[in-house]
């Protein structure tokens, strides 16, 4: 009895450290590591892109943040958004599930102190209420501060704006803004 | 039969021996007296024991020959005759599931006798040394959470139930995964053993709750230390052993079945057991339990996706002979667990907003539906064991466990991934024990065994989420030696090595960045296995070798009064997540970095024991300190940012750490049928290399409770328990700021004061039925937070996110049959 007890647990032992293969990589489908924001001017003039890359995800690599350039005065521009996941080949572009799923998310928009201007959402769920991954941008006065974009999944739909929006935070991005 | 009384006799030998020729003695001078006098004014009094633990037996009929006197013992196995004479009486002790014993007195005054019947065998073990309890560990005061406890609080989980003993507290997430700490210390450092199985799944996190069912298990017993080193050298905390109800050699099918409604989770649950025993040693259980809660709630909201389902099953199969026998245990639990809707939070902005909410950031109507996030957790369990008996020599005993773990968490996720699990992990573990128990010896006694493991985990890829515990195999190799010495009648000295060896063989792997700011890449070079664009993957091997020892003294006093002294050694390598952690933690919204280059943490405990036992009075009063070399703890070292927003980022370190405290326990009979019981549970945990206090460190505790308890009367308890909880004052500061974009401000995030202090008042109430066929019922009617305190507990991750539980009404029922 003894003997045969020692034998199964032996040949268990045997069989499961023999096959070893190596695991197979996990590239995170679900990461966003890009956001990019393109501001297209109505006077037909540059394109504005704010854009913060993070490839190595939660990694210890800080985010590479960029502004293309600065803001006219007195002016519209047409914003949209994309999110894309870079640790895939090709990248994926995590805005679709977004949109899939709008009446789960909500694009705000926080103006720091000191810059002049307002952002308002031109797209809505399916409830009528808003998305926010398509929006309007209208510059003021010359000023310069910050503009936070925040993506909130679930969302308390409608509610006045993030204080009151609960949910959890998906996207956080800041941006020093200049309007000339 | 002949076994048992052959049993009998070999442990009690020594007594038997020495006290023939004084009983011969005795009959000759008291035989002579007889003829002088006729005294009728004496005493005989008695107390009837169980030979295997000492547990007083009620209820059994002590008849004298020739009298027509029965008299039944009480419930702490007293008896009492009065009126006797100078005479030579035949006394027969029976009790329902014991052999008769019978004996000869010889009255020449008030005589008092400690008799012991054997009232069953203990599947478990069925050694007993010297004639003494048989205890694990001699010099360690060990705690026992009895049947009826158990039965008492069956709705419980294993954390929530072990609080009925000083010095024990829990760390939860949320009210249904409750992990026990024992004297500050929990998770590795608390082994948990299911029928002598070690359980394997617990360890890792403060979110994996131990997979156990209290159900399958007659009583528990808590060892706060690494004393029991029969089973472990690393449970520097301290060992929790959960033991199946011991079975009787008779002919017999019995039962229960248990019915618990609560109004807080508007659910219930149901346990059934039923238990065959033959005379001739045979044996078999099955046991079920289900339970299904919906959310729960605090005084002042619901605490949405709370709710949760438990179905567990176990059976067990045996012979009991007592120069031989078997055991076949199987155990099935499966559990879905919700985690509270409000704690999913991302960043340190979500934190803030939760934390300095006075509400709950998400509240839903009541429901049963559990939602992620949740988990589903399955735990197989199968144990064979064999013995064979040595006369005059000892029991070696073969074990062969198989535990098969799996664990799936879900999180809320998005697109094609919304139902697949973002943890999956599957451990399968293999151990084998061999033990050799002593009996060569009353005086001395030593028991050796060697144990080999062999783990294997297996954390699926198919989550689509980076794995935080990687691929490894682990081999275990431990050996040990335990041994007392009874010096005299008083004294006894216990000590014990153990040598534990272990080797962990990954496969992992690491994100680039990481990998090359830890600086890996060149420190670790040759472990890397092949490189990808953004990953590596590597064979991280280690190797630990451990050591543990104890060494102890016990010593009676008086009758009244014992004095236990324990000194115990204990290594625990590093867990896998200590080792391996790197990335977010979903579940507590930071990132977590492990250290490969960890060494085994070490304890140092002194702890000791003064109990007082006398008529009404019971105290039993326990100083401990602990000192913990390379103590391994997760501190806040810096703020990550991402795409997603801020994180803390935690990392594993090693430090020296001491933890004191005492731990009292009163029970007082002040008049009849009240007792007083008073617990204190008091320490202090230090960072002694940076001077700072350690992190989750249970604050005071006091328990006071008054009971009511009146035997002639359907055995009516009435209680009423307080629970005065004291703000823990002693924490770390890990608190740190981030700049919120609504408010344009950094602000703080303060994750470590700790709440307020709290006082809770629980009522409870039990009476017994009988009905004619010999079932007995007993029904119950609990109320804990009698009065519906809003309050928040340290040791509860969830308390940034939500208060605690409210109050809820219990009722339950218990058939036994």
């Amino acid at each position: 009895m003894k003997k045969l007890y020692t034998y199964a647990v032996v040949a268990l032992l045997l069989f499961s450290s023999c096959s070893k293969d190596d695991p197979i990589a996990v590239n995170e489908e679900e990461v966003i590591t890009t956001m990019i924001v393109t501001l297209v001017p109505s006077d037909a003039s540059t394109n504005v892109t704010l854009k913060t890359q993070d490839l190595d995800g939660d990694g210890p690599n800080a985010p590479v943040v960029t502004v293309s350039g600065d803001l006219k005065a007195s002016l519209t521009y047409s914003g949209s958004v994309k999110f894309l996941n870079e640790t895939e080949t090709p990248a994926e572009d995590i805005t679709l599930e977004v949109e899939e799923e709008a009446d789960d998310h909500q694009l705000f928009y926080t103006v720091g102190s000191g810059l002049t201007m307002g952002v308002a959402s031109t797209n809505n769920d399916s409830n009528g209420n808003p998305l926010g991954t398509k929006f309007d941008v209208k510059s003021l006065s010359a000023s310069s501060g910050k503009l936070t974009f925040t993506l909130r999944h679930k969302p308390k739909k409608p509610n006045t704006g993030l204080a009151d929006a609960g949910g959890d935070t998906d996207i956080e991005a800041t941006f020093d803004i200049v309007i000339e | 039969m002949s076994n048992f009384i052959n049993f009998r006799k070999g442990n009690f030998n020594l007594n038997m021996k020495l006290k023939l020729p004084f009983l011969i003695f005795y009959f000759l001078v008291l035989s002579s007296l007889e003829i002088h006098s006729q005294n009728c004014s004496y005493n005989f009094s008695g107390t009837v024991m169980d030979l295997h633990d000492e547990s007083p037996l009620s209820n059994a009929v002590i008849s004298i020959e020739g009298l027509d006197q029965n008299i039944l013992s009480d419930e702490n196995g007293f008896f009492e005759f009065v009126g006797l004479c100078q005479e030579n009486y035949k006394i027969t002790i029976s009790h329902l599931k014991c052999k008769s014993k019978s004996l000869s007195i010889n009255l020449n005054g008030n005589l008092e006798k400690v008799i012991k019947l054997e009232h069953h065998i203990n599947e478990l073990n069925e050694v007993i040394v010297l004639g003494d309890s048989n205890k694990r560990s001699k010099t360690i005061y060990e705690n026992k959470i009895s049947k009826e406890i158990i039965d008492d609080n069956f709705n419980s989980n294993l954390g929530d139930i072990l609080k009925n003993v000083s010095g024990i507290s829990s760390i939860n997430s949320g009210n249904s995964i409750v992990k026990p700490i024992i004297n500050g210390l929990y998770g590795s450092r608390v082994d948990i053993l299911n029928n002598e199985v070690n359980i394997q799944d617990q360890q890792w996190g403060i979110e994996h709750a131990p997979s156990i069912d209290i159900n399958s298990a007659g009583n528990i017993y808590v060892i706060k230390g690494a004393g029991a080193l029969q089973y472990s050298g690393s449970a520097i905390g301290g060992i929790v052993i959960a033991e199946p109800s011991k079975t009787f050699l008779i002919d017999s099918l019995y039962g229960k079945t248990l019915i618990y409604g609560g109004s807080n989770g508007e659910g219930g649950s149901i346990v059934s057991k039923l238990t065959r025993t033959y005379e001739s040693g045979w044996f078999s259980t099955l046991q079920g339990t289900l339970k299904r809660f919906g959310d729960f709630n605090a005084p002042d909201y619901i605490m949405s996706n709370t709710g949760f389902i438990d179905k567990s099953a176990s059976f067990q199969i045996g012979l009991n002979r007592f120069n031989y026998g078997f055991e076949f245990f199987l155990s099935s639990i499966n559990n879905e667990i919700g985690i509270l809707q409000a704690s999913h939070l991302h960043t340190a902005g979500d934190q803030i907003r939760a934390i300095n909410s006075d509400s709950i950031l998400y509240v839903d109507d009541f429901t049963y539906k559990i939602n992620a996030p949740k988990q589903k957790v399955t735990h197989n369990l199968i144990k064979s064991k064999v013995y064979k008996r040595f006369q005059g020599f000892g029991k070696a005993t073969l074990q062969y466990h198989f535990q098969n773990n799996k664990r799936l968490e879900f999180d809320i996720r998005r697109g094609i991934n919304k139902n697949t699990a973002s943890t999956d992990l599957r451990l399968k573990t293999h151990t084998l024990i061999i033990d050799f128990d002593s009996s060569f010896s009353d005086k001395f006694y030593f028991k050796f065994g060697i144990k080999g493991e062999f783990q294997n985990n297996f954390p699926n890829p198919e989550t689509g989420v980076k794995r935080i515990i990687p691929d490894y195999d682990k081999y275990d190799f431990g050996s040990y030696v335990i041994s007392n010495i009874k010096l005299n009648k008083n004294w006894l000295l216990e000590g014990g090595i153990r040598f534990d060896y272990s080797k962990i063989d990954a496969l992992k792997y690491y994100r680039k960045s990481f990998w090359e700011s830890r600086n890996y890449n060149k420190i670790y070079q040759d472990i890397v296995v092949k490189e990808l664009s953004n990953q590596v993957l590597t064979n991280p091997k280690r190797n630990f070798n451990n050591f543990s020892a104890t060494i102890g003294l016990s010593k009676k006093v008086n009758i009244f009064n014992s004095v236990l002294l324990n000194y115990s050694i204990g290594s625990r390598a590093p867990n896998p997540s200590e080792l391996f952690s790197e990335g977010l933690h979903h579940s507590s919204a930071r990132i977590e970095l492990g250290d490969l280059s960890f060494s085994s943490e070490k304890s140092h405990k002194v702890g000791l024991t003064l109990s007082h036992t006398k008529n009404n009075i019971r105290i039993t009063f326990n100083p401990y300190i602990n000192s913990i070399v390379d103590f391994i703890f997760i501190n806040p070292i810096e703020i990550q940012q991402t795409v997603r927003g801020s994180f803390q980022v935690w990392e594993y370190m090693q430090t020296n750490a001491r933890i004191w405290g005492i731990d009292s326990d009163i029970s007082y009979d002040f008049i009849e049928k009240f007792t007083l019981k008073n617990q204190i549970s008091f320490l202090r945990g230090i960072d002694t290399s940076n001077d700072i206090p350690l992190i989750n460190m249970p604050p005071l505790n006091l328990k006071n409770e008054i009971l009511y308890k009146n035997s002639k009367f359907h055995n009516l308890i009435l209680s009423i328990q307080s629970d005065y909880i004291f703000k823990q004052n002693e924490f770390p500061n890990n608190n740190f700021e981030v700049f919120v974009p609504t408010t344009g401000k950094m602000e703080l995030v303060d994750v470590s004061s700790s709440p307020e202090a709290y006082h809770l008042l629980n009522f409870r109430s039990t009476i017994e039925l009988s009905t004619e066929n010999k079932s007995k019922i007993k029904i119950g009617l609990s109320i804990n937070n009698l009065l519906d305190k809003s309050y928040k507990n340290y040791l509860n991750r969830m308390r940034n996110y939500s208060h605690d539980l409210g109050r809820n009404i219990m009722i339950n029922i218990n058939v036994n049959y």
